[in-house]
This record gives structure tokens, C-alpha cells and sequence, in this order.
């Protein structure tokens, strides 16, 4: 795991190596065991290594047998042996144990057509000296991050946007649609990023930067199937279970290879009890395990935490999380993210990280990407229940099956307003054809967050229609034509695993101490899998995650598996406007910063501050929360980004490896 | 029942609007347009008990009397007069 940057330049000679070293300096988080980099008349690669395979010998960049490829490669193949083997036997001749080797013979065997051998989480760089042109590839759900920015002739690319910016020439602003994008959907769309002009390689995807221009390709995609209501008759759920049961184990079982030892989330919910108990008792019986706890104890999980790790007996540490950790944290966990968010759940996992890191882990196994693919989410039952509903709108009964999908909001006095609640779900209850049934409701509540957007930013972004137009015309032809639980979770996946779960709380929080995140469910034989089980073996009834939980039954408690679902949740106003102030908040949010960025409009932001500051913010409401959160990081990341780039003295590497220039290995001392 | 309405108004203008009142009329519906949130009804009830002096019952509680500014000034007026 590591962190990579470059730059290809076809119009002009130009001196890169001070800039690759401030790129490398601004992600070394991601990689401080060693730094290399390789400069040709071309182009410059640059990598931050956080060492995790061949521990002496994997120092990167790294060649074929003549040096006319080198690659920059950040993640992990986990299937790298067999191909090695293979390789091996074509006659490629090997230098190190690593991985990314694999991934430069591979590519002289089979060039771009090598994404399809390859089960792994990975964006790399990969120079062809001979053809001069560079290929840019990214796992298949886009686990791993890679931006880039293009002007002429010249690319500029980098795990994460910071490393672009040590470019002076690159502009620095944010992107009005997307900022509208992420006040709708709670994350930027496709390949765009809160930045403008910059854009990432999308999950699933390559790109070829030659003299003849800049151009992607998508060599894997997320695909259901037209599936039925009815049970299947010709497969019994129990060929089902067993078939996921040996994908999972083998999933897990090639996320174990590593020269380090690799830990596990154990969050007490079902899908990280799961992995971490076919670890315990296939693999690795000294298993070591980690989570978080919240002393507010409507988001804390403690007690199920207990029993999982008194279940497989683990050593166990655990963070337990504070509003004032949330709050002070949220400025770096937002430099991290480099992105706005709504929600204040990527700060525990921040503070996780470095628990792990402390240690002396740097990788973790997590139970990531099980909601998605086996349906796990509140969301596609709200689905399933408005569904329902809508074919008998009159009907007493029929939305009362909302309160068991969210006792929260349902809960204490809240819940003497059900009628009124009810009110609130059944808005759009009739447009059941509509392609994102699944999503309106959230996307029309969370709209009226654009509604604080300064008059200038408002003329900017298009309407909340065009937003569903845009999102509708990228999906699959034969959309319609797929089971109304596949289309939902289509869309969930789509907008929102890569770009926000795997990035916002996954990669970056991970990443920021050096922590490398792996997913047994997101193996694209198990995602792939997923989609071929039929949908009642995903949600059966309003039994989420159905198939998951047969497979899990025996092998951890059932406390675990019959628990009701707790979506991960953490505090949110009272982190920024408890009784111990914290200051950034008072100077981000003030009427004349609002008024500088100009994204916001003041007068509306300050009376959401003054209805944040009674009773410390516990009367907002979750749209005013997630309005407070959005505002507040975005204002981070202006400040951050745009205004005070950066905020901190960059730190450059003091030992970097240089190749290329005369072909042999130099050293840059400092 | 000007005054009411008008306090009404102030109230959801100021706490849930912030300021803009833009395309809120007096038969605008706060679940359909989404003035309110599904957990935001609770402060409109907790207004109206404090600044009317009234007690809200739980089956009270539907968009019949608090959709609506019209709504809500109708449901008080009942109120008060019992």
C-alpha cells in the first residue's frame, strides 16, 4: 500500500524532479517506509511505499527485463503468485517477491488486456518507454484512489488531489455542480471530484495517455440480471449458501498474503464478526482484532462487541470515541477526504486507524461492501415498504412497517408524531416506475440543503430534476427490466461505495496512519456472485442480508446474526457545538468567512449557527445536521485547499531513489 | 387570528426556512415540499405548546392540523376556543 503521483509531458522537456518530490511529500502518510522515483525525457513516476510484500527488496518503481516498463503501483494483486507462476513459466524473469512486478510482465504479455487476470484493489501507473504512453488502471469498485488532470499534452496524476496541487500550475477551485451533486446525493458523481478540472479514473476502468490524447475504457461492470419474485426452484438456497460460504473463505484466505501480520474491524455487526471468524478458525488463530465504541450510547455497539470477541477470542483493542475526538479531528480527517461530507462518521474511523497503527498493524481485514451486495441497507427495505404501500395507499397497516426500519427516528417522543411521519414517507409514494424509486426520497430531503447556497452558487448548479435526468441516463439499458431490489442496490452501489465508503471512510481514514484496509466481500468473485443470487436469498421479506446470514449461522453467535441492524452512526452537532467550544468552528462559520468562500449564503448560515448553539445543538433535526456537517466541511476543505494551500510545510522524503535518469538507481540525500 | 397566522409564519420562516420565504404560502404543505423533516415536527409542536399556552395531544398529532400555516392556525383556533 502506498501512495503514487506523476507526470507525463509530451509537449516539452521539463525538470520534474523537485515538483514529484513535493507530490510524494504531501502523500507520504500513505507510504513512509521509502520513497522512489523515475524520470525520463517523458515522463516522471513518483511512490511513497508503506511496505507490506518483499519487505527488502519491493522499493519502487519497479521494471520488466530491459527497463522499458516501469510502474508506480499502489494496493495489492492478491492472486499474485499463480500468476507469477505462470509469468514464470512464459519466461519473464523475476528481480523481486513483489506483486507489482507481476504487473509489468503482465502487462508485456497481454498489455491492456491484462485488468480481466486480476483479483486484487490497486490504481497503478505503468510508463511504456517504447510506445511512449502511459496506462492508468483502478481496481474493479474503485477501492483504491487515483486522480488526475489533463491540459494539453501534459497529465498530472496522484493517489489523492493534495499531490496535483504541489503542481502550481494545476488551478485550485471547487466545483459548483459537484458541490449541488453532493448536497443531493451526499457524494460526487462518476468520475468527478468537488474540484474543478479534476477528475478520477473511474472503478472498473483504465486510461491511455499517449501523444494521441487521453482516453478511458471500462473493461469490468456491475451487472444484475432480469430476475423474478418467485423462489427458484431449480437451485436449493442451500447450493447457494455453500457456493458463498467457499467463495468468502477463499476471498479471506488470499487477503492474508502479506510479509506483516494482518489484523481485523471487528465492529459487532454481522459481515466483520463473519470474516473475522473464518480467519480465527481457518487461518490465523491468533487472531488480533480492533473497533470503536462511542460514549453517547445511541451509536455505541459495545455490548455486541463483547460477544463477538468473547466468541472467537480474540485479543482485542478498542477506541472509544468522544464528541470532543470528533470535533477536533474533523479539520484533518477533512484534509484526508479532500472531500465535503454530510455525515461525521469518517472521524471514529480516523481515530481507529491509528489505533491500529499504534499497534504496529498496517493491515486490516474489514467486513466493507456486504450491505451493498447482499442488502443490507435500511434503504432497500424503505423500498420494498413504499412499494407495498403505494398498491394500497389507504391502507393503516401497511405504512406502519416503516417504524421497524427506523426506530430511531421513530423512537421517544418523535414517536408520538407517527401520523405526521408517516406524512413524510408517503411523499412520491405513486412514482414506483421512476428508475431511482429506491433513492428519491432521500435525494428530494437532502436537496433542500442547496437551499443555504449563496444566489451566486444557486445559478450555477441545475435543478434537482436535472440532477435525477443525469444520474438516470447513465444507467444500464435493461435497468428496468431488473427485480426493484437489484435496481436499488445498482444505484447504491454506483453513486455511492466507491466514492464515498471506500474513499471518504475507507481508503483516506485508513490511509492517513498508514493503515491498509482489505475486503473480502468486495473480491469481484463475491460481488459478482452477489448478483446472480436470486432476490429473495438477498432480502427475504424485510430479512436483510438473508443468504449472508444462513452462511454465517453456526460459525458465529446468534446474538450477532438475529440482532436488529444498527447503520453506523456517529454524533454530530454537539461534536462542534457542545459545552467545550471548539475554535476553527467559530472561524469558519463567522459571517465574513461565509461571505469570503461565497458558497453559502450568510444570513441563512448564521441563524442555523445560533439554532446549533441552544440546548448544543441537540434540537436540529437530521436535515439540519447534515446541512451543519456539509457546510462546515465544505468550508474546511476551501480553507484547506483553496485558500491556505498548503497549510502546513511540506515534508519531502530525505532519502528518494532515483531511476531512469542514466538507468541506474541514485540517491537523493537531503 | 392575523396575529397567529402571522406568528406562525415568523416561526417556520425563521426555524426551518432561515430566513427565506420564498414559495411559502399559506396552503403550502411542509411534508410535500419539505419545509419539515421527519424529525423536525417535534420543534413546531414543542412552539406552538410554549408560545399558545396549549397542550398538544399525541393523537393531535397528524398533518390534518400541522401540515400547513392555514392548518395550523385552524387547529389552534379550535384549541383555544375549547
Amino acid at each position: 500500500m502506498c501512495g503514487i503521483a506523476g507526470i507525463i509531458n509530451y509537449n516539452h522537456a521539463e525538470d520534474m524532479q523537485g515538483t514529484l518530490c513535493r507530490m510524494i511529500g504531501l502523500i507520504r502518510h500513505r507510504g513512509p517506509d521509502a520513497s522512489g522515483i523515475f524520470i525520463s525525457p517523458n515522463a516522471g513516476l513518483a511512490h511513497a511505499r508503506l511496505s507490506i510484500i518483499d519487505l527488502s527488496g519491493g522499493d519502487q518503481p519497479i521494471h520488466n527485463e530491459d527497463r522499458s516498463v516501469w510502474i508506480v503501483f499502489n494496493g495489492e494483486i492478491f492472486n499474485y503468485p499463480e500468476l507469477r507462476e505462470d509469468l514464470v513459466a512464459r519466461g519473464h524473469r523475476f528481480y523481486t517477491q513483489t506483486d507489482t512486478e507481476v504487473l509489468v510482465h503482465l502487462y508485456e504479455e497481454h498489455g491492456s488486456e491484462m485488468f480481466n487476470d486480476l483479483n486484487g484493489q490497486f490504481a497503478f501507473a505503468l510508463w511504456d518507454q517504447k510506445k511512449e504512453a502511459l496506462l492508468l488502471g483502478r481496481d474493479r469498485v474503485g477501492i483504491r484512489p487515483l486522480f488526475y488532470y489533463q491540459n494539453n499534452g501534459r497529465l498530472v496524476f496522484g493517489s489523492e488531489v493534495k499531490a496535483l496541487f504541489a503542481d502550481p500550475t494545476i488551478p485550485r477551485k471547487l466545483d459548483s455542480q459537484t458541490l449541488s451533486d453532493i448536497f443531493t446525493c451526499w457524494t460526487p458523481v462518476g468520475s468527478s471530484t468537488p474540484f474543478g478540472d479534476i477528475y478520477q479514473v473511474p472503478p472498473g476502468h483504465y486510461a491511455r495517455f499517449s501523444k494521441k490524447g487521453f482516453r478511458t475504457h471500462r473493461y469490468w461492470k456491475l451487472s444484475f440480471n432480469s430476475q423474478s419474485d418467485e423462489y427458484p426452484s431449480e437451485r436449493p438456497l442451500l447450493e447457494w449458501t455453500e457456493e458463498l460460504n467457499h467463495l468468502l473463505r477463499d476471498a479471506a484466505r488470499i487477503r492474508l498474503r502479506a510479509d506483516v501480520p494482518v489484523g481485523a474491524y471487528l465492529s459487532g455487526g454481522l459481515d466483520s464478526t463473519y470474516t473475522s471468524a473464518l480467519v480465527k478458525r481457518n487461518f490465523n488463530n491468533l487472531l488480533r482484532t480492533f473497533s470503536v465504541s462511542f460514549t453517547d450510547s445511541r451509536f455505541d455497539e459495545t455490548p455486541f462487541q463483547e460477544i463477538a470477541v468473547n466468541a472467537l477470542e480474540t485479543e482485542h483493542r478498542d477506541i472509544r470515541c468522544a464528541e470532543k475526538d470528533i470535533g477536533e479531528a474533523f479539520p484533518q480527517v477533512i484534509w484526508h477526504t479532500e472531500v465535503p461530507v454530510l455525515r461525521t462518521a469518517p472521524a471514529p474511523l480516523y481515530h481507529l486507524s491509528k489505533l491500529v497503527r499504534e499497534n504496529n498493524f498496517k493491515v486490516v481485514l474489514t467486513g466493507e461492501g456486504a450491505d451493498e451486495i447482499f442488502a443490507g441497507y435500511n434503504i432497500f427495505k424503505e423500498d420494498r415498504v413504499r412499494r407495498f404501500w403505494a398498491r394500497n395507499p389507504d391502507s393503516r397497516m401497511r405504512p406502519m412497517l416503516l417504524e421497524r426500519l427506523y426506530p430511531y427516528v421513530f423512537a421517544q417522543q418523535n414517536g408520538k408524531a407517527k401520523a405526521f411521519l408517516e406524512g413524510f414517507f408517503r411523499k412520491s409514494l405513486s412514482e414506483t416506475n421512476s428508475p431511482v424509486y429506491s433513492h428519491l426520497l432521500r435525494w428530494q430531503n437532502t436537496a433542500h440543503l442547496r437551499g443555504f447556497f449563496s444566489d451566486d452558487l444557486q445559478k450555477e448548479t441545475g435543478t434537482q430534476e436535472e440532477f435525477f435526468d443525469r444520474f438516470v441516463s447513465t444507467l444500464p439499458a435493461d435497468f428496468m427490466s431488473w427485480h426493484p431490489l437489484s435496481r436499488a442496490q445498482f444505484t447504491e452501489i454506483n453513486l455511492f461505495l466507491s466514492n464515498y465508503l471506500l474513499s471518504s471512510q475507507g481508503d483516506r481514514m485508513a490511509m492517513a496512519n498508514a493503515v491498509e484496509g482489505r475486503y473480502p466481500f468486495l473480491d469481484h468473485r463475491v460481488v459478482e456472485f452477489a448478483t446472480r443470487v436470486p432476490p429473495c436469498y438477498r432480502m427475504n421479506g424485510l430479512k436483510e442480508k438473508f443468504i449472508l446470514k444462513q452462511a454465517a449461522r453456526g460459525l458465529i453467535p446468534a446474538e450477532v446474526i438475529d440482532r436488529p441492524k444498527q447503520p453506523y452512526r456517529a454524533p454530530i452537532s454537539k461534536c462542534f457545538f457542545g459545552n467545550q467550544p471548539v475554535d476553527y468552528v467559530e472561524d469558519l462559520l463567522s459571517e465574513s468567512a461565509i461571505k469570503r468562500s461565497g458558497y453559502f449564503d450568510n444570513k441563512k448560515v448564521s441563524r442555523l449557527v445560533m439554532k446549533c448553539r441552544k440546548k448544543e445543538g441537540q434540537i436540529l433535526s437530521e436535515r439540519e445536521n447534515m446541512a451543519m456537517v456539509g457546510i462546515l466541511s465544505t468550508q474546511l476543505l476551501d480553507h484547506q485547499f483553496i485558500q491556505n494551500f498548503p497549510t502546513h510545510p511540506i515534508q519531502e522524503p530525505d532519502d528518494v531513489k532515483i531511476f531512469g535518469k542514466g538507468q541506474e538507481a541514485g540517491k537523493l540525500g537531503r | 387570528m392575523n396575529e397567529t397566522k402571522e406568528k406562525i409564519k415568523t416561526f417556520i420562516v425563521e426555524n426551518f426556512l432561515f430566513g427565506s420565504e420564498d414559495g411559502l404560502g399559506d396552503d403550502t404543505s411542509f411534508l410535500e415540499d419539505g419545509i419539515i423533516d421527519s424529525t423536525g415536527i417535534l420543534e413546531l409542536v414543542t412552539f406552538l405548546e410554549e408560545e399558545f399556552s396549549i397542550s398538544v395531544e399525541d393523537e393531535e398529532l397528524v398533518p390534518e392540523n400541522l401540515d400547513s400555516i392555514n392548518n395550523v392556525t385552524a387547529f389552534l383556533e379550535r384549541k383555544i376556543t375549547v
